[in-house]
Formats: structure tokens, sequence, C-alpha cells
């Protein structure tokens, strides 16, 4: 059976990696995150699933080595 | 309770209460467990077209149409192991698209503090201490002095005790999962592990709810969930207003992508639930049996399955527009459990664990008490009510100050009259089940399999510690 850690982690680490691209590539605009008090919520958002795609990852292959 | 699910080798709740019971005890669970899941699909309908009509500005009726089709396309393709990988993946959507609106709302009135101190006069305002929206059991002396307005007795039995076993113990959505568990200690750990993210959910939704009423009530915040047909707050659009209101694009893909995965996985589960009970509890027990054609048979019942799916998805169409005339989707949630589930809690509760209960006693057990919580329904009905839907259809009697007040009443009206009928009728009826077929079913009669093997971590009781030693900090912190 497929280990379910390996499908979160792809969907979160290439999500993460889009947002956070976005993110920066719309940095400057001066309108985009009014709504968001001007966080770039994007940024921010894209590296946390980035990060939590990448531990799912590295997770699912430490446990199939043990096996 | 689960390893006698899982011991009773049944496919469904209903079938388990044929094994330990009989018959009747089984259709008539069957049939109003129909009823609940129809009801709950279409909930979530409702909630995916209002989500369609805010966000996209398309018609209601549209959207629900839409939506309709979109679960019908998803619950017709996948069983239920790919449902499970489904739930899963949807699940950490869910955490991680709504997380942003609870970090961006927390920072704007200035964190957990600030949000203390902006509640605080609206909570004053109506006539209740200031720190009442923030605190769970220290304004429950009297139903008048805290928003709920229940009292304790009322919290601690109608929810902790009723609600909240009758959706654990007889939920088919965690049942059934424990039912296709791989051993007895996966069964009893399934209910354990589903509550570890439901002790969290709450931060992502209440929290961000809360922040809303600030919002609400600060007009320069330009945050409405006014319906502008009725000009009442339709509380079912604070999310979708919320992402609205804080998400750029980017993000806010995100989070409507996990508000349409968390509907369409309630969607989902229940048409497929619904599906399950309608093919082997009703139509296989009491429309066409089996055959001798084994073959035939399985393609005949996968086809009625199909068709079963799509009759309860357009009935849910119909339950989605009484979703809608109630207001408040949760409220209409805990009602139908409260009189669905309460009866069965007790039923169930009581064959596992005594067994001389009788089919003849647990039959009239949970017909009363779903009687007694329509009468009580009937007859009551919460403050301001403008629908039959909250209640009062029969003539009100008594008012209850809100929603939940009212439903957590007929939860401990329902559960008390089932379970005193249920043990009073025990004793009367002759108990038609022998002793060997009730082994696997009944606590007294199922040898004890012994569940701490291997390594502590692993054991269901440590789990069951971990749950609870949460619970209680959290019990504590909120107190």
């Amino acid at each position: 059976m497929l280990d379910i850690r390996i499908p979160i982690g792809l969907l979160f680490a290439i999500l993460g990696l889009l947002v956070f691209a976005f993110g920066i590539a719309t940095n400057s605009y001066p309108d985009m995150y009014v709504k968001s008090m001007q966080i770039n919520i994007n940024l921010w958002s894209g590296i946390f699933m980035t990060i939590f795609g990448a531990f799912m990852l590295v997770w699912a292959k430490l446990s199939a080595k043990v096996k | 309770m689960m390893p006698f699910y899982y011991g009773s080798k049944a496919r469904s709740v209903p079938e388990y209460l044929k094994l330990r019971f009989d018959e009747k005890t089984r259709g008539l669970n069957a049939i109003l467990f129909a009823v609940m899941t129809i009801l709950a699909s279409g909930i979530s309908m409702y909630a995916l077209a209002i989500l369609m009509e805010k966000v996209l500005g398309w018609d209601f009726n549209l959207s629900l149409i839409l939506s309709a089709a979109i679960v019908l396309g998803y619950t017709y393709l996948g069983g239920l192991s790919s449902a499970i990988y489904n739930e899963v993946l949807q699940f950490f959507i869910i955490i991680i698209g709504l997380f942003p609106i609870v970090c961006l709302s927390l920072y704007e009135v200035g964190g957990w503090n600030g949000l203390q101190e902006s509640l605080a006069p609206i909570v004053s305002s109506k006539g209740f201490a200031p720190d009442a929206f923030t605190t769970t059991w220290k304004y429950s002396g009297a139903a008048t002095s805290n928003p709920m307005g229940v009292e304790w007795y009322g919290i601690f039995a109608g929810l902790g005790f009723v609600l909240s076993f009758g959706y654990w113990c007889t939920n088919f959505l965690i049942v059934q999962r424990a039912m296709a568990a791989e051993s007895p200690v996966a069964a009893r750990k399934t209910p354990l592990i589903g509550a570890l993210p439901k002790m969290f959910i709450p931060f992502l939704i209440i929290v961000p709810g809360m922040v809303a009423l600030v919002l609400m009530n600060t007009p320069t915040s330009g945050f409405s969930i006014t319906d502008p047909i009725t000009g009442q707050p339709n509380y079912d659009l604070t999310i979708i207003m919320l992402l609205k209101h804080y998400l750029p694009s980017g993000v806010l893909g995100l989070g409507l992508t996990a508000l349409l995965a968390s509907f369409m996985s309630g969607m989902a589960g229940n048409v497929s639930a619904f599906n399950t009970v309608w093919t082997y509890d009703i139509y296989q027990s009491y429309i066409r049996p089996t055959t001798n054609d084994a073959e035939a048979d399985s393609k005949h019942y996968l086809k009625v399955g199909r068709l079963a799916t799509i009759f309860g998805v357009l009935v849910s169409i119909a339950a989605a527009y009484l979703a809608g005339l109630f207001g408040n989707i949760m409220d209409f949630l805990q009602t139908i459990f409260s009189m669905i589930n309460a009866p069965l809690f007790a039923v169930i509760a009581l064959g596992m664990f005594w067994k001389r209960t009788t089919g003849h006693a647990a039959f009239i057990g949970l017909l009363a008490g779903f009687t007694i919580a329509l009468i009580h329904h009937g007859l009551t009905a919460p403050m301001g009510a403008t629908t039959l839907v909250k209640g009062g259809w029969i003539s009100i009697v008594h008012v209850y100050p809100v929603e939940m007040a009212q439903n957590f009443w007929t939860a401990i009206f329902a559960c008390f009259t089932s379970a005193s009928l249920t043990i009073g009728l025990s004793l009367v009826t002759k108990q038609k089940k022998t002793d060997e077929e009730l082994v696997g079913l009944v606590y007294s009669l199922t040898p004890r399999v012994n569940m701490n093997d291997g390594k502590w971590i692993n054991r269901p009781s440590t789990l069951a510690w971990i749950v609870a030693i949460i619970g209680i900090i959290l019990t504590i912190l909120f107190w």
C-alpha cells in the first residue's frame, strides 16, 4: 500500500513552492496585501507549506529505510 | 465499544443491531440512519452552494445543483479505501488552508489578549460578564448567566455525555473505520486517533469566529454576514466572508480549496454511508434478499448501490433548502444528532454492556426515544425562532434562550427515555438470544484480548491517556 506521507508531502511541497514564488513575484505590488494588513501572507504560507511537505517526504523516506 | 463492533464482523451499525438484538431493531435504525445521512449531506451541500454563491457570485439554486453534480461524480468514482486516503489529504488541506486566517485575524485584534478585550464590550452589551465568551464553565452556574443559555448539568449531560458519546460511539463515519480496521487494537485506536485532530479543529474555527464577531461590531471594518433578503445575520457565511476579508489572491485559492475539501468529504462520507445502509440493511434485507447466484447478486446490488447514490444526492438537495431555512448549520446538525444518535447511544451502550438487554426492549426504547425527541422538538422553540424547522410545530410550551439549549435537552430527554424503557422492558421480556450468539457482541461474554502487548507507545491505553491529559489541560486553560 502506498505510504500516505508521500502524496501529502508531494502535494504540499509543490503547492508551497508555487505559493512562495507567487509571494515573491507580488511582493512589491502595493494593493496586493492591503487585506492581509501588509503581511505577505503568500510568502509565509509558501515557506510553511514547503517545510511541511519536505518534512512528510523525509519522514516517509526514513521509515521506509527502517523497514 | 470499538472492540465489539469489530468483533461482531458487522459492516454497519444497523447490522450490529441485528446480530445483537433482532431484525426489527435493525430495520428501524437503518431507516432513521438513512434519513440522518441525507439531512447531513444536505447540510454540506448547502454549505458548498453558499460558498459558490458568495465567492463566484452565482445564483444559489444553480450553485446547489452544481454542488450536487460534483458530489455525485466524486462518490461515484471512489470506494472506501480511496475515500480514506482522500480524507487524510483533505484534513491537512483544511488545516493548512484555514491557518492563515487564524494568524491574520488574531494579528488584527492584537492576539488572544486583544481578542478578549475587544469581545468584552460586546458580551457586556448582551448582559453577560465580560469574559463569558472566552470561558467554558465559569458562568455555567445558571442558564441565564452564560451566552449558551444552558446550566452546567445541561452541558455536562446533554453535550458531554449524550451527544458526545452518541457521536463517538454510534456515528457511522467513526464506527465504519473501526469495522474496517486491521486488528482489534487498531479498531480500538480509531476514535482515539480521531480525537487528537478534533481537539485542534476548534482553534481553526472558533478563534476566527470570535474575531468575526468583533469585526461585525466594528462598522469601519466593512465586514458583514448580513443576509440581503432577511436582513438578519447568516452565521453560515462567517468563514467564507472571513476568507474574502483577509486573504489576497494566492492563499485565497488555498482557503477556498480547504472549504471545498471539507464540504465534499462531509457529503461524500454521508452519501456513501447512506448507500451502504440502504443497500445492505434495507434493500438486501427486506426488498430483495440474496439468491443462490452470488455473482448476479453482487452485480445487482452494485447497481442498486449506484442508484441509491443518485437518489441520496437528489434528496439531499431538498435537505439543503431545509438547512438554509435553519440559518445555522451547526445547530441544525446537532438537532438531528439529538433526535437520532441520542436514543441509539442508549440502546447500543446497554446492549454492549448488559447481556440481559432484549430485542423487544431495544426496539421499543429506540422508537420511544426518537418519538420523545420529536415531541420535545415540537413543543419547544428557541427564542426568536421564525421557522418551524427550529421547533414548536405542535405548540410552544417552553422557550429556550438559544438553539443549543434546546438540542441539548432534546438529547437528554431522548437518551433518558430510551435507556429507562430499554432497561424496564428487558426485565419483563424474554431474552431470545443465547449466550453463544452474543459472544463477541457483549462485554461480559467476550474473552478479553490482551491489548497491552508490544511497546508501550503503541498501546491504545497510552493514546487514551494522551487524549485525556490534553483534554484536561484545555479544560483548565479555558475554564
